[in-house]
């Protein structure tokens, strides 16, 4: 077992964000959560690697699909599910809900619900780190369906020419809603985008944490250095649909079952129970997460909704521009 | 007359118009092989091919100037947006390119171009996938913007607005889609421009358009059981509004209440009241009042939007203010 320490704590985050989804799921269908709900399952092991790759102080900026970075940042179980549940303790004090994740004190930007739209606002985010020199490093999670759009171009047009410290990670899962990847793109590595705009690139599997993590790291190094922004297209998939209302008839149950075959989780689950020196506390953090998802569970439960008092100081700072 | 759901409504005007005319296209994202986002246009990839119905990536603005660069040589596409908060992504096309084309061609370009899918609130998808875009659309002049409440109004305005030669907005409502309601047999038109009385009284007019026509009835059934009968105004078209028959309605009941989504500041609403303060001065016997979307971005949290959109209870409040009940 290679780095058996972070091991277990990789292990750990990504069951943590899998059991989360699986009982917000859950809570969904109790009708406890409303609107749009996006599950993450299968893609853990980009937020996590991606995670203990950056520092802390480094900025990330994510899709709707967001609650496996915002765990992944150290935003708590309790602040994520009370979210879902438009609780007054959530995240966003209830007033985001699953696509709106913010945790600034964790680097976490967001959450958003326009496909493409948070490309430029992590180029920003990079642009005043090299406007402070402040060594930050910004990172944008998108899906490739968002290599379609304007502004994800714009974007990388942006940082390039600038050399910002920004690394654009394209989270290919194969499907935007129910288009696959090739009838959406003329050329189908996304990865090669990044040439038009002379910036580095890399394309891999996110089947092994350790390679999502040690390949970012690449990119984030550089992009610390001073060497420019990075594109990295990570081919992923999610087992669910696209959200709860998506039934997913666009692909067969082979094909998804094929994939399933090749989790992340269940991989480095199965390394850490085979090593005698892991075995242990594999199963101890298993039972840790089931009470953490539990508490959650209860806390988001039981938290009170948000008063109405709280938008028109959530919409202005300051005084109310009538 | 048969029942339909409006989103068989709208089906149907596509289909009927797909079929009448070989220029007429309809494009969008998740339209064909997914059967629409909203299952609108399920069956028509089946039935007219992907010559006719065609996928596209999200590329908003990539494909609704697509849609004006076709429409400037002739063909008349249909272009949905998934909603229509994401028209904003394409928003200076409308603005700059459908909108402006004609007169800046000196008339020589015609625009003939609908732009259709649902806006406005659904249930918590909160603040970015929750706006009432018509309030930016009837500002544009070039532009026609159209919005029905029912079934039948729903088919009769998609069918005019395919067969007419300027860009027209057609604005749905998800919380509409499955409502029932009857269609005329055979060729169905309803012209552009044209209200209809959805209720007749003669103490209140209000005026109200797509979702918001039901939230009214339900005031008015309310505010009966008060004593108070109230005349609700159906507008079906924002751009160009109906102006007489807001203008004749009010003539008769002296007091109007607008009920519609979207924010205070200016507006749709604001528009009517100003109509009715300038041509109908003489006949109020009370200021008009609007029952709007609360002036803030759309909160997540299931109480906190309720409290937001605008409800039958807001109204029926209005309206007991305009009677000097309150
Ligand atoms: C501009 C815009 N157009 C359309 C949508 C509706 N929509 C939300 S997610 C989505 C698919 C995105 O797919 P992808 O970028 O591959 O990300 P994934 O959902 O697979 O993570 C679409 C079409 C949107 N949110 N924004």
């Amino acid at each position: 077992m290679k780095e058996p320490r972070t091991s277990l704590d990789m292990y750990r985050m990504m069951l943590l964000i899998r059991r989360f989804e699986e009982e917000a799921a859950r809570a969904y269908s109790l009708g406890k959560i409303g609107g749009f709900l996006h599950l993450y399952i299968g893609q853990e092991s980009i937020a996590v690697g991606a995670s203990h790759a950056l520092s802390d102080g480094d900025y990330t900026v994510t899709t709707y699909r967001d609650h496996g970075l915002a765990l992944a940042r150290g935003m708590s179980a309790n602040a994520a599910m009370a979210e879902l549940f438009g609780k007054a303790t959530g995240c966003s004090l209830g007033l985001g809900g699953s696509m709106h994740f913010f945790d600034a004190a964790h680097g976490m930007f967001g959450g958003h619900g326009i496909v493409g739209a948070h490309l430029p606002l992590a180029t920003g985010c990079a642009f005043a780190s090299k406007y402070r020199g402040d060594g930050r490093v910004s990172m944008v999670f998108y899906g490739e369906g968002a290599a379609s759009i304007g502004a994800t171009h714009e974007a990388m047009s942006l940082a390039a020419l600038w050399k910002l410290p920004v690394v654009f990670v394209c989270e290919n899962n194969q499907y935007a809603m129910g288009t696959s990847l090739e009838r959406s793109l003329s050329v189908p590595d996304v990865s090669r985008k990044a040439d038009a705009y002379g910036m580095a690139k890399d394309r891999f599997v996110a089947d092994d944490v350790f390679t999502v993590r040690d390949r970012l790291k690449v990119a984030i190094d550089r992009a610390r250095s001073g060497a420019g922004p990075s594109l990295v297209e990570i081919c992923t998939y999610r087992y669910r649909g696209h959200s709860m209302s998506d039934p997913a008839k666009y692909r067969s149950k082979e094909e998804v079952e094929e994939h399933k075959g090749r989790d992340a989780l269940t991989r480095l689950e199965a390394s850490l129970v085979l090593d005698p020196d892991t075995k242990d506390e594999a199963g101890q953090i298993q039972a840790a997460v089931e009470l953490e998802i539990s508490a959650a569970l209860r806390f988001a439960e039981e938290s009170p909704e948000p008063s109405i008092d709280v938008l028109e100081p959530t919409t202005y700072k300051g005084e109310f521009a009538r | 007359m048969r029942t339909l759901r409006v989103r068989e409504a709208i089906r149907e005007a596509m289909a009927e118009e797909l079929e009448r005319d070989e220029d007429v296209f309809l494009m969008g994202e998740e339209v064909g092989q997914y059967q629409g986002a909203y299952k609108v246009s399920e069956g028509l990839l089946e039935r007219f091919g992907e010559k006719r119905v065609i996928d596209t990536p999200i590329a908003e603005a990539g494909f609704a100037g697509l849609g004006i660069g076709a429409a400037i040589v002739g063909l008349r596409p249909i272009i949905e947006f998934m909603t229509w908060n994401f028209s904003a992504v394409a928003f200076d096309q409308l603005l700059n390119n459908a909108a402006k084309l004609r007169q800046m061609s000196g008339g020589q370009l015609t625009v003939p171009i609908v732009f259709r899918g649902p806006n406005g609130s659904a249930r918590q998808v909160g603040s970015q996938h929750s706006h009432a875009m018509e309030h930016f659309y009837c500002h544009v002049p070039g532009l026609k913007v159209v919005a029905p409440a029912t079934a039948a109004d729903a088919k009769g305005l998609l069918k005019s607005a395919v067969r007419d030669d300027n860009p027209v907005i057609y604005l749905e409502s998800e919380t509409l889609y499955s409502m029932k309601g009857e269609v005329p047999d055979g060729e169905h038109l309803v012209p552009i421009g044209k209200g209809r009385i959805a209720r007749e009284g003669k103490d209140v007019t209000i005026i109200a358009y797509s979702r918001m026509v039901h939230v009214s009835l339900a005031a008015a059934e309310l505010l009966l059981q008060k004593g108070i009968d109230c005349e609700v105004i159906d507008l079906r078209s924002l751009r160009p509004l109906d102006q007489d028959i807001i203008l004749a309605s009010v003539a008769k009941t002296h007091r109007a209440v607008v009920a519609y989504e979207g924010w205070p500041y200016g507006g749709v609403g604001a528009e009517i009241v100003d109509r009715i303060q300038r041509h109908a001065f003489d006949s109020l016997d009370a200021p008009v009042l609007r029952v709007t979307t609360m002036d803030v971005p759309m909160p997540y949290n299931a109480n906190l939007e309720q409290l937001v959109v605008p409800q039958a209870s807001g109204i029926v409040a209005a309206v007991e203010r305009v009677m000097y009940r309150k």
